[in-house]
């Protein structure tokens, strides 16, 4: 099988590599490029556990094929820490209202939550339960994660005021 | 969960991609079917053609006497366009439960019809709507029915040198009040549907039913219409009382299994109940103005 | 225990743990990368039970990238057969299948390479010659079975068959005004982290360890490893600085571990096996109870309870895992929070053709729990009462305890009537009411849900030796170190793996606690196991309990021994002396004082300022025992099994759709009481966690199996967990009865709204079908089978 030479850029960094057309991106990021906050839950696209933002946009990572994120934007949940190393916003939030347990679901969640806030800096109940429902969580029954989501919002719109 | 090697293909035309494709290849457009079934090595193709770089496959146009989409438009895309909020409501609502954001960022409407799961919202809801798709192979164009096109579970009328290029929804003509409704029941949000029940009624000016559409989903081969049911409804009055004689003509005209999530029995009363709500919708919107 | 004056433990304070999942740098095992890693595929049996007839790996072992195909011959060969427990010499479990397959997934060959993809390539080149027989699939008659045995050698299907008898029942059922006999099923479900297990060792030559890293959550699983292995205990090293992706009970991958440390010593270089999600779910023996109840209960004309036969039948699968000790442990509260007198209880586990069983959360208490709690409800419903007023009832009164049951335990403490009638407050109950009403007056169905329950805490295996007497082992305990360098900082240990229950947080405030120091500046770290304390991991809802306990000791005596330098430095005795924040100062003369620092450098540096023959440096151990631990069950198996017992009220409310059958679950109020709770947002996270577990395991949660026995619920499109869209914003409300066994009254709460939410789910689904006069006894409640109920009779065919 041949393999193909691809340019992702991944958290604003540019990454030239050679695959096999059949790696998904899940599997590039994690082994290729060794991005590990990226995890595999189910490889079929079904526990978001592989979500990662493609030119800005939430996704399944399980469900990409590496080759075709070339010339594409990736964002995996290292990319929502500051470029100073300090967490975000949003990242806080998560950890102030305990929103996780055993942590393997969660950076499914950041970058779901991540999209919801850009596009939407005052999200319902319904909002957030549409943005988090393609994201199952088995520790802790949603609760602790919707007021994590809700309390990140709250801080954002202070930041931004 | 790895999948068996292939090789790749990324065309930018639409003929490029079509002459990729035969036996042993198959089309990769969102993914969202696809992908699982590369990684459960049940799809094995020889190569994969991907035609999410084909910029005239994605798209949705306002062509006066219909609303066409490329085969490759995204179905946040659909579900987000003013246009199709206006003109195509019930293919709207129907997008409305297909699976969760994610995987509508990168599913499209031609690969739900493509993959033709026989529970599926995409395909139920262009049923009802009459819709057409355009296929492209190696002989040329063709447009045929999604009715034509839907042949069974997981199955086509689509040749393996064909692409699906594109899905024309018919605009209703002037004069008359189209109502749509569409229910489903699913174990979870977001599920496939056990059954789901996609109807589209059209009154003149005095409130007699001009056409209507019942389709359902999950509940045979393929997404249903059901003629007997339209034929007691066109051109009558139509109220409680008829509808709910209209939808016992529902259970003799399917034949759904048992599976795992429901019982063949569980999905002929089911059935009858949701294509009730979705035509009471369907009228009411009619009656009301609303779509 | 007072819980006033706390100054770490009980406040609201972040989980240390946190951190490094928000930013993505939780290590867990798939993210372990060792240079030369060679890869694990599995070749599975596609039948339910066949003869193995020959195995051809000839063609894999031809392509590029592959270094061995290892078959159950070779296993059996050079591992002993794992030990579950029982004495059942002719059940013999191997990593890979040894003569026949025994289910439908069953490992027969271990592919390893290059890569997982190369693995995977290679499995499918393997041919493997079956001759198919015929399966056993039902439990029942897999019990009465003498033809299609599981294992032949075994001369039956039964793995244990066991009878208890405790107190008066044959009296007290004569005496009962009424009896009532039903059968509830509980549907063979389990927790399905989002992490699936995996397995990576590696063989050093040199020092001759084996090098493990696992996804691992499993009293004595290096034993077990090194036993089976047949190698020296203390020459497997368990790298418990792992994340565990999530576990509730399930993470025991012992046949993965057994093939990773087999191949790893055998081809010299690190091997790893990581389950993909379709051999986790068919054959990762990881499914839980599988559990049918026929039990009759004794009862009087006013409500009070006096008396249950029990009859218990649990389908294993084929190989019995841990399977059959989750039919002892709810032993340990067999009677529910109900002053019921006497129990008869009769216990069967049976093998047929299905993937096995691992402990799931609560270690088949919740199945129990159900059990009791459809009693109560059917009683109450046979007398026209309200389910709540014949709960207060039965409830054990607050000043009972510790109240002995009749199967030996004593409950702690408690104050059920109080923490039931918090939830009912918290859920506005008579309102609540007036809105099932109302609903029903719209034409819907609703139905509120009311379930008391007990989580069990704290371990003790003693469970074990009421199924095999055998087995005298009494001990059940968790070890605690920590160490105070020459700067005056502070290090403790955990001496097990953590799978989102936070330890590291709960042994640095419980230090912090003890030692009036900052929990922030306390490093805690998770020892491997050749440098750990005893531990014996955390099951049970047992480490608040266990590793709490034993740091706390640990903490006290590292202040003893800093009071003890700093009298003898001061020139005073200790009683004259007073610890602030590690400053020891002279009550009367507080200018008379030595700073923590300075008694640390004593302890470290200075010997001369020591007292006469203590030892240097300020480190201490602790290893505390289970409170109750350490006898036998007496002539009549009666023992003290767990020791703590917290306390869970649910006031669900549902609506159901009656043409379709799909329930909602729309408001949720639970009352919860674990005693003191060391930080309260992981108590939290643990109660409405667990609560959505039984919400799945209620409504939605199966692993189907055809009558010929292929399995059906392979991926999540068939098996389905619940998401945000399932799970209400659940409000908890709290209450503390303190344990009186504990450092600090904390009890457990790692299992959390697990225990009652099925029962509780079941009330209300069961209230919304009352009105129509329909019940339903099986988990879980499908939309399907909740509709034919609602409609059958009743169709428009």
């Amino acid at each position: 099988m041949s393999t193909l030479e691809i340019t992702v850029s991944v958290n604003g960094n540019s990454y030239t590599e050679t695959v096999e057309p059949r790696v998904t991106l899940v599997d590039f990021l994690r082994d290729k490029l060794a991005l590990t906050g990226t995890h595999i839950g189910c490889e079929h696209g079904v526990c978001g556990a592989c979500s990662v933002l493609l030119d800005g946009v939430p996704i399944r990572s399980c469900l990409m094929l590496a080759v075709q994120a070339d010339g594409r934007e990736v964002t995996t949940v290292e990319g929502l820490t500051q470029e100073d190393g300090t967490p975000g916003i949003l990242q806080d939030a998560f950890r102030d209202a305990h929103a996780m347990q055993c942590g393997y679901c969660i950076p499914g969640m950041l970058i779901a939550s991540e999209a919801l806030l850009r596009d939407n800096p005052d999200p319902t109940l319904d909002d957030i339960r549409e943005a988090i429902g393609g994201n199952i969580c088995r520790c802790t029954g949603y609760v602790q994660i919707i007021e994590a989501i809700q309390l990140a919002a709250e801080r954002l719109r202070e930041a931004n005021r | 969960m790895k999948p068996a090697p292939f090789e790749y293909a990324r065309p930018t035309t639409i003929d490029e991609a079509v002459a990729l494709l035969d036996d042993d290849s198959v089309v990769i457009a969102g993914g969202q079917t696809l992908v699982p079934m590369l990684a459960m090595r049940m799809a094995r193709p020889d190569r994969v053609v991907d035609i999410n770089n084909i910029p005239e496959l994605a798209g949705i146009a306002d062509k006066g006497t219909e609303i066409v989409i490329g085969a490759a438009t995204r179905q946040v895309d659909v579900l987000n366009s003013a246009l199709v909020a206006e003109k195509l409501p019930l293919l709207r609502k129907a997008i409305s439960f297909v699976g969760h954001t994610q995987t509508r960022n990168r599913g499209t409407v031609g690969g739900s019809l493509a993959h033709a799961d026989p529970a599926a919202e995409i395909p139920l809801a262009s049923l009802a709507m009459d819709a057409e798709v355009t296929l492209r192979g190696s002989g040329g164009e063709r447009r045929i029915s999604v009715d034509e096109f839907l042949v069974g579970p997981m199955m086509t009328a689509r040749e393996p040198d064909e692409l699906i290029v594109s899905l024309h929804y018919a605009l209703a003509p002037a004069g008359g009040r189209v109502g749509t409704g569409f229910h489903e029941v699913s174990e979870r949000h977001g599920d496939f549907a056990m059954v789901a029940a996609a109807a589209r009624i059209e009154l003149d000016s005095g409130g007699t039913c001009r056409t209507v559409a019942l389709a359902l989903a999950g509940v045979d081969a393929r997404a249903m219409r059901i003629p007997a049911l339209e034929a007691m409804l066109a051109g009558q009055k139509v109220d409680a009382a008829l509808l709910s004689r209209a939808v016992a003509e529902i259970p003799g005209a399917i034949d759904p299994g048992d599976d795992q999530h429901a019982t063949a029995a569980y999905r002929r009363r089911v059935a009858v109940a949701l294509s009730e709500r979705a035509l009471a919708d369907a009228l009411r919107n009619a009656e009301g103005g609303a779509a | 225990m007072s819980s006033t004056n706390l100054r770490y433990v009980s406040r609201k304070r972040t989980v240390r743990e946190d951190k490094r999942f928000v930013t993505g740098k939780g290590k867990f095992v798939q993210d372990v990368a060792l240079p030369g890693t060679l890869h694990v595929a599995v070749v599975q049996s596609p039948y339910p039970r066949a003869e193995i007839l020959s195995i051809d790996a000839t063609e894999a072992l031809a392509m590029k990238g592959v270094r061995a195909v290892l078959t159950g011959d070779e296993i059996a060969a050079h591992c002993d057969a794992i030990r579950f427990g029982l004495k059942l010499p002719e059940v013999k479990w191997y990593p890979l299948a040894v003569g026949q397959a025994r289910y439908a997934g069953e490992w027969v060959c271990a592919v390893v390479a290059d890569s997982p993809y190369i693995a995977e390539d290679a499995a499918e080149l393997v041919e493997v010659d079956y001759e198919p027989l015929d399966p056993v699939i039902d439990p029942e008659e897999a019990f009465e079975e003498t033809e299609r045995l599981v294992h032949p050698g075994n001369g039956s299907n039964v793995l244990y068959h066991g009878h208890f008898h405790w107190g008066t029942v044959d009296e007290d059922f004569a005496a009962a005004d009424e009896t009532l006999k039903f059968r509830v099923r509980w549907g063979r479900s389990s927790t399905v982290p989002i992490e699936t297990f995996g397995a990576l060792a590696r063989w050093d030559e040199g020092t001759e360890i084996l090098d493990v890293w696992a996804s691992i959550q499993m009293p004595n699983f290096v034993e077990l490893l090194s036993s089976t292995l047949r190698i020296p205990l203390n020459s497997v090293r368990l790298n418990q600085d792992v994340d565990v992706g999530g576990s509730y009970g399930v993470k025991r991958g012992i046949k993965h571990s057994v093939l990773v440390g087999y191949l790893a010593r055998k081809l010299k270089r690190p091997v790893r096996l990581i389950e993909d999600r379709l051999v986790n779910m068919t054959s990762g023996d990881a499914h839980g109870p599988d559990r049918i109840f026929d039990t009759e209960v004794a009862f009087n004309k006013d409500g009070e309870i006096r008396s249950l036969k029990i009859r218990a039948l649990d389908d294993a699968g084929a190989y019995p895992g841990r399977a059959p000790f989750q039919l002892a442990k709810p032993i340990s509260a067999i009677v529910g929070p109900y002053t019921i007198n006497s129990v008869k209880y009769e216990a069967i586990s049976v093998v047929t053709n299905k993937t096995g069983q691992v402990p799931v959360r609560g270690f088949g208490q919740s199945p129990t729990n159900y059990m009791v709690e459809s009693a109560v409800e059917k009683v109450a419903r046979h007398l026209g009462m309200d389910r709540i007023e014949v709960r207060r009832r039965n409830l054990i009164p607050a000043d009972a305890f510790p109240y002995r049951i009749p199967s030996g335990s004593d409950y702690d403490s408690g104050d059920y009537q109080t923490v039931l009638q918090k939830a009912l407050d918290a859920a506005d109950y008579d309102n609540l009411v007036r809105r099932r009403d109302a609903a029903r007056a719209e034409g819907r169905l609703a139905g509120i849900g009311i379930a008391t329950c007990l989580e069990p805490g704290g371990g003790n295996n003693i469970f074990e030796y009421l199924m095999n007497p055998s087995a005298e082992i009494t001990t059940f305990s968790e070890g605690a170190e920590l160490r105070v360098d020459p700067d005056g900082l502070i290090t403790g240990v955990v001496g097990t793996t953590t799978s989102g229950q936070g330890h590291e947080t709960l042994v640095a405030t419980i230090i912090g606690e003890e030692l009036e120091m900052d929990p922030d500046e306390i490093r805690v770290v998770h020892a491997d196991s050749l440098n750990s304390p005893i531990t014996r991991s955390p099951v049970a809802s047992r480490m608040a309990i266990m590793l709490g306990s034993s740091t706390a000791a640990a903490a006290q005596k590292v202040k003893a021994k800093v009071m003890a330098i700093a009298a003898h430095n001061l020139g005073k005795p200790v009683e004259d002396l007073e610890y602030a924040e590690g400053t020891v100062f002279e009550k009367g003369d507080p200018a008379n004082k030595l700073s923590w620092k300075e008694i640390c450098f004593i302890a470290h540096k200075a010997y001369h300022k020591m007292p006469e023959g203590m030892e240097p440096g300020l480190q201490a151990q602790h290893v505390f025992q289970v409170p109750g631990g350490g006898q036998l069950p007496d002539e009549h198996q009666r023992v003290q099994i767990y020791p703590c017992f917290s306390f869970q009220a649910h006031v669900p409310y549902v609506e159901i759709d009656p043409k379709t059958g799909h329930v909602s679950v729309l408001d949720y109020v639970i009352g919860h009481d674990c005693g003191t709770q060391i930080n309260p947002d992981i108590v939290r996270g643990m109660v409405i966690g667990g609560l959505a577990h039984g919400i799945g395991a209620a409504l939605y949660e199966k692993f189907q199996y055809r009558p010929d026995g292929q399995f059906l619920s392979a991926t999540f499109a068939d098996y389905l967990m619940p998401s945000v869209y399932e799970i209400p914003m659940v409000k908890d409300v709290e209450h503390c009865t303190p344990s009186p066994l504990t450092s600090h009254g904390q009890k457990g709460s790692g299992e959390g709204g697990y225990l009652g939410a099925p029962a509780a789910i079941a009330s209300a689904v069961n209230d919304a079908l009352a009105p129509l006069g329909h019940c339903i006894d099986e988990l879980p409640m499908r939309s399907h089978l909740i509709e034919a109920l609602i409609n059958d009779g009743n169709t428009n065919a």
